[in-house]
């Protein structure tokens, strides 16, 4: 007898989504993959209101990276009232941007994914998880819990509001950094920086080489991919170019001005969420897991792939060991957890860089603005991938259109791609068990949506 | 015994439970007083396993239901009215659950608008077929918790700060309902007030208020609101700033955004905050839109969509 399955919610991910699967007759999957089940219409509400306040409402659209919402906002607004950002300002924001990427890795490696690989893929689901970590390992528990504050607290203290900020505006930043605060966040990040280079030899230690064979199994599709680059085509997190590479490892390299020109959405009617396609590549779209036309991925293993190199030293030794181990592009799908660990790593790193930055302590850290008509794009990475915030205004400074595409939205193609995997490759025989249905689930965590 | 608790989220960002995490090093003394049931962000206890239909896994029977975001669709409805049954005590928490939030901005658009903007934005292959298959159907509006279910406790929020949720859970594994801040973020805001505002148009925040050096004490700095900003402080409820009261907002030199809703538990942000400056003669003709002035409470039916007159 035919059977569906509909698992929900998705666990120990930031969104809303389930999971179905359909077993034909003799049991085998016939079809499984993920409804995003939340609808919040953004595009539509921030119609009309005047768009200086818009950074400080896109924040909601997750409360897990409002930094890069808020940032990829302050970034929009400037565009259409036709400001150029003062040199403090601009780099208080990357900043703030740079620090909440690593809170972010710590959160989503430690507290999310890492319960599946310190307690393990099929244990009690009663104790998979952090708290499972705190009972078994109190010590390391202690360390990632102190660490993660940290590196929040830093956020939180000097923007006075890490979780749905307030301080990007637009022109710049709302405060300065006084000497004494940047000394205080240096001595942090050093700190920081020291945990992010534990964590990822604890990592290539204790986690990869024991979940080899999960590495090479699980989730594992054949796609392109595309991330942020600078002029040099080295990785950034914060601005530059939009590299767009076929899973041959060809590539073009284009504006995020023109992000209309290579991408396109499908709308399918098992998700809310809309699916992304790269459309300069003229194949179409589909989701064929064999054969998938148009598809791309984002988020960290993206950025590591599409990258020429990095621009900090530690990160890029981190990222000559894991390329000249995994090629380019890698297409293993959980070792999205090894890139996020190099960009801890690197934004560590790029955070110690802008505290030294001359111009960081400088008080003229917002230009004024003058509402008027205008269209502004503002591109950032996001923990989750490419972040895309493009508004219109009218000659009020409001908001006439607007159109974003975030991170976790790119990935939908490919998350759905590899859950099918997954579920065709582990379900034989109508045979199901809690473990097996959290494999699945870890495919879904590596792209952490 | 530890106080058995629920955590789901509705209509939200995560940014409420992301708050619970901040607590840092005190995240363990709560896990001290109260187990935690069921926590999606965190744990894999599944709120609905169906096999052909049939529900084989649901939420357990706990002491407290946490509830962050406000109900959007019908799965949102069906989970609320499940923690409403399975638990003693519920907490709408943070704004969406108290009064809709951010996502509340909404309920000035039907939903066929929202929909056909969202999938016919500039990169969305034309299509009339919206979603419909193993997504829960939208209600017709966003709801704030209470408008469905029974709320017992509000502590509002976007997000709540840590310090309240740590002494709030303190409070419950001990018997005792929470005390939280009942006054108006003008109350509690440290800034230079002369009590009376110097410029006859409202201002937007285009460029930055006028202090004298870059770390000069708040209490010297003008009250904003005095300054000609937008400043939602005399409306808002305090308590952003946590056990020291400062407001987050003016903290960063930035006019309050109004998160923690409403001062008074039913009040109209909007509506009270244009009165409040009419009285003073100031005129508010300069602000282009006045919605925004509702982006945290929206629900309650204080925003709608607007009405269209068609002539026959």
């Amino acid at each position: 007898m035919s059977q569906t399955i509909n698992i929900r919610p998705i666990t120990r991910i930031e969104g809303h989504a389930s999971i179905h699967i359909r077993l034909d007759d003799n049991g085998n999957v016939e079809d499984a993959g993920v409804n995003i089940t939340s609808l919040r219409g953004f595009e539509k509400f921030i119609e009309g209101k005047p768009a200086e306040e818009i950074p400080k409402i896109v924040t909601r659209i997750c409360g897990v990276c409002p930094w890069m919402h808020h940032i990829a906002s302050t970034k929009a607004v400037d565009g259409c009232f036709g400001v150029t950002p003062t040199v403090t300002g601009d780099l208080l924001r990357e900043l703030m941007l740079t620090i909440a990427h690593v809170e972010d890795k710590l959160l989503h490696f430690f507290f999310l994914s890492s319960p599946d690989f310190i307690i393990g893929p099929d244990a009690d689901y009663s104790v998979r998880n952090i708290m499972g970590i705190v009972r078994a390992n109190p010590e390391l528990a202690a360390k990632i819990v102190k660490m993660r504050q940290l590196t929040k607290m830093i956020l939180d203290k000097f923007s006075c509001k890490a979780v749905h900020p307030i301080a990007g505006v637009v022109g710049g930043f709302s405060k300065p950094l006084l000497d004494e605060e940047r000394k205080e966040m240096l001595s942090g990040m050093q700190k920081v920086l020291d945990f992010s280079l534990f964590t990822i030899e604890f990592a290539k230690k204790d986690i990869f080489p024991k979940y080899i064979d999960l590495i090479k199994s699980i989730g594992v599709i054949k796609t392109g991919f595309m991330g942020m680059i600078d002029e040099n085509g080295a990785f950034n997190l914060y601005s530059g170019k939009i590299r767009l590479m076929k899973s041959n490892g060809d590539y073009t390299d284009f504006l995020p001005e023109d992000y209309t020109d290579y991408i396109a959405e499908k709308v399918l009617p098992f998700s809310y969420g809309k699916f992304p396609y790269a459309k300069s590549w003229n194949e179409g779209f589909s989701l064929d897991i064999d054969a998938p036309k148009g598809i791309y991925r984002v988020n960290t293993l993206a950025r590591i792939n599409v990258a020429d190199s990095m621009t900090t030293p530690l990160a890029q030794a981190e990222f000559e060991e894991f390329r000249s181990v995994f090629g380019r592009p890698c297409q293993e799908t959980l070792l999205y957890h090894y890139a996020r660990l190099i960009e801890a790593v690197y934004a560590c790193e790029r955070a110690i860089e802008i505290l030294q930055h001359p111009a960081i302590i400088d008080t003229n850290v917002r230009s004024y603005a003058e509402p008027g008509a205008g269209r502004g794009i503002g591109c950032v990475e996001a923990p989750r991938g490419a972040l895309i915030h493009d508004y219109s205004t009218d000659d009020k400074g409001c908001i006439t259109r607007a159109n974003m595409i975030v991170g976790t939205t790119h990935n939908l193609g490919p998350i759905n791609m590899s859950v099918k995997k997954t579920a065709k490759t582990l379900i034989k025989n109508g045979k199901i068990d809690d473990g097996l249905l959290n494999s699945i689930e870890m495919a879904v965590r590596a792209y952490d949506p | 015994m530890k106080l058995r608790a629920v955590s789901e989220t509705l209509n939200a960002c995560s940014g409420c439970e992301i708050s619970i995490l901040d607590t840092g090093e005190r995240f363990y003394e709560i896990l001290n007083n109260i187990e935690f049931l069921h926590f999606p962000l965190l744990m894999d206890h599944k709120s609905c396993i169906k096999t052909n239909g049939k529900k084989e896994s649901e939420l357990p029977e706990a002491d407290l239901g946490i509830l962050s975001g406000g109900i959007r669709n019908e799965e949102h409805l069906e989970i609320a009215k499940e923690v409403r049954k399975k638990c003693d005590i519920v907490i709408a928490f943070g704004t969406c659950a108290t009064h809709g939030g951010i996502p509340a901005l909404t309920n000035s658009y039907t939903n066929q608008e929202v929909l056909s903007r969202y999938y016919s934005t500039e990169t969305t292959d034309n299509t009339s077929d919206y979603p419909d298959k193993d997504v829960p159907p939208l209600l017709e509006r966003c709801y704030a918790l209470d408008e469905h279910i029974k709320v017992d406790l509000y502590f509002p929020g976007c997000p709540p700060h840590p310090h309240h949720i740590y002494n709030a859970f303190i409070s419950l594994a001990t018997g005792k309902i929470p005390a939280l801040p009942e006054k108006s973020v003008c109350d509690v805001c440290p800034v230079l007030k002369k009590g009376k505002i110097d410029s006859k148009n409202v201002k937007r925040f285009l460029a930055p208020p006028q202090y004298n050096y870059a770390n000069e004490p708040l209490k010297d700095m003008r009250c904003l609101l005095e300054q000609g900003f937008v400043c939602m402080g005399p409306v808002t409820r305090a308590g952003c700033g946590g056990d020291n009261m400062i407001p987050r907002c003016i903290s960063a030199r930035v006019p309050c955004q109004g998160c923690y809703g409403p001062a008074s538990f039913n009040g109209n942000q909007r509506l009270d905050l244009l009165n409040a400056l009419a009285s003073q003669g100031i005129n508010t003709g300069s602000l282009p839109n006045t919605e925004f002035l509702l982006e945290f409470s929206g629900a309650h039916n204080l925003l709608r969509p607007r009405i269209k007159l068609v002539r026959k």
